[in-house]
């Protein structure tokens, strides 16, 4: 832990070198506010256990808890439950959402015989449209852009019909993306330009 | 100020004559940090200006994020550059009930500093990190706020209200919308 030393203002310490917890970003004695208190407390007993044991023995809860009173302690304790409860139900939220969640990959018609593909559904992913546009474009040789939908989600957009190869380039580049959650759609709707 | 979460806008270089501006704000506003200043902005170095929501331009190293910010308010360190050099900047202490509040980004409350865990500079035989040398703090001080009880920082803002007041008063407004650990910011990734 730091010393309490008093020294002249303008002297050169080096910096400090902070851990930070793992789990949660902060620094390890934050991490009881976080909502997931558990987990750090693991991952900092496997990772710093001598951090651990100066955080985490029992002196240090004792004289967390003496300097605030019987309420406030109560109130202390429920807050950090309802936290814990939360994280735990955006995680459950996050998992549910992407297994049901589907990648579209939609040709539309632009003119005649020209198409446009879109892929709708990457971000659920954790896919960087912005870089997968990027590189459609020069893989493909073509126009690509991000463009927002209707219903306020983004999608890629390349010119002409490449909706085979983005299958493919899906289950090259990114394996995590399972089969059956790609969805390849003939859309008829007609768009202004590309 | 950064209670959601949120992507990093665009990334563009900062051209040397602002690079050198940004320099002399950081000093002039936090002179003891002079020793470290190379460490923190290289002279060499290519500063870059990330804008985030809110009109809040973000300084930063490559992917480390250095000062930001809001408009043409006061400059703040981000929380990580507190963190490396603690003595540098002037501090306060919030009470240990005050914390979870703060690290929930609420506004800090000036009984969180008057109480009997809180540390407010000038106090009579407070220790002599939150003394600043007896001096008052005024309104519009970058001030940084430690937690009683932890070492690191949580919080990092302006003062709403000089600390003879806050002592007077013992209620308002202390530090609004600051710079808390775990917000938008400090989730922020620049890669």
């Amino acid at each position: 832990m730091a010393d309490t030393a008093t020294t002249p203002a303008g002297d050169v310490r080096p910096a400090k070198n902070v851990i930070y917890c793992g789990v949660c970003t902060l620094p390890p004695e934050y991490c009881e506010f976080g909502g997931t208190t558990k987990k750090c407390e693991e991952w900092l007993e496997s990772h710093h256990p001598d951090l651990h044991d100066e955080i985490y023995s029992p002196d240090a809860a004792a004289a967390a808890l003496s300097t605030l009173s019987v309420d406030a302690q109560k109130r202390a304790e429920k807050d950090a439950q309802k936290k814990a409860a939360k994280a735990v139900a955006q995680e459950a939220r996050e998992s549910e959402r992407r297994a049901t969640s589907r990648i579209t990959i939609k040709r539309v018609e632009r003119n005649k015989r020209k198409y446009v593909t879109e892929i709708s559904g990457l971000e659920h992913f954790g896919i960087d449209l912005k870089k997968t546009a990027k590189e459609f474009g020069k893989k493909f040789a073509t126009g690509s852009s991000v463009t927002k939908t209707a219903s306020g989600g983004e999608e890629v957009t390349v010119q002409g019909d490449v909706s085979e190869d983005v299958v493919e380039w899906l289950q090259e580049n990114h394996g995590e993306v399972p089969e059956e959650n790609v969805e390849c759609v003939e859309d008829k709707k007609k768009k202004g330009g590309a | 100020m950064f209670k959601k979460e949120f992507t990093p806008g665009a990334k563009s270089k900062v051209k040397s004559s602002a690079q050198r501006a940004v320099r002399a704000k950081v000093l002039e506003t936090y002179p003891l940090l002079e020793p470290h200043i190379d460490e923190i902005l290289p002279k060499k170095e290519q500063l870059d200006l990330v804008k985030i929501p809110d009109r809040v331009s973000l300084y930063c190293n490559g992917t480390t994020p250095l000062f930001f910010q809001h408009m043409d308010d006061a400059i703040l360190p981000h929380l990580k550059v507190v963190h490396k050099y603690p003595w540098a900047f002037t501090k306060v202490r919030v009470d240990r009930g005050a914390i979870r509040f703060v690290m929930s980004g609420a506004t800090l409350m000036v009984p969180g500093l008057t109480s009997p865990g809180g540390r407010l500079a000038g106090d009579e035989g407070v220790e002599e990190e939150y003394g600043n040398a007896g001096k008052e703090l005024e309104v519009g001080d970058v001030v940084v706020v430690n937690a009683e009880g932890k070492d690191s920082a949580c919080l990092v803002g302006v003062l709403k209200m000089g600390s003879a007041e806050m002592r007077e008063k013992k209620k308002g407004i202390a530090i609004e919308n600051g710079h808390f650990a775990g917000d938008g910011l400090w989730k922020l990734d620049l890669s």
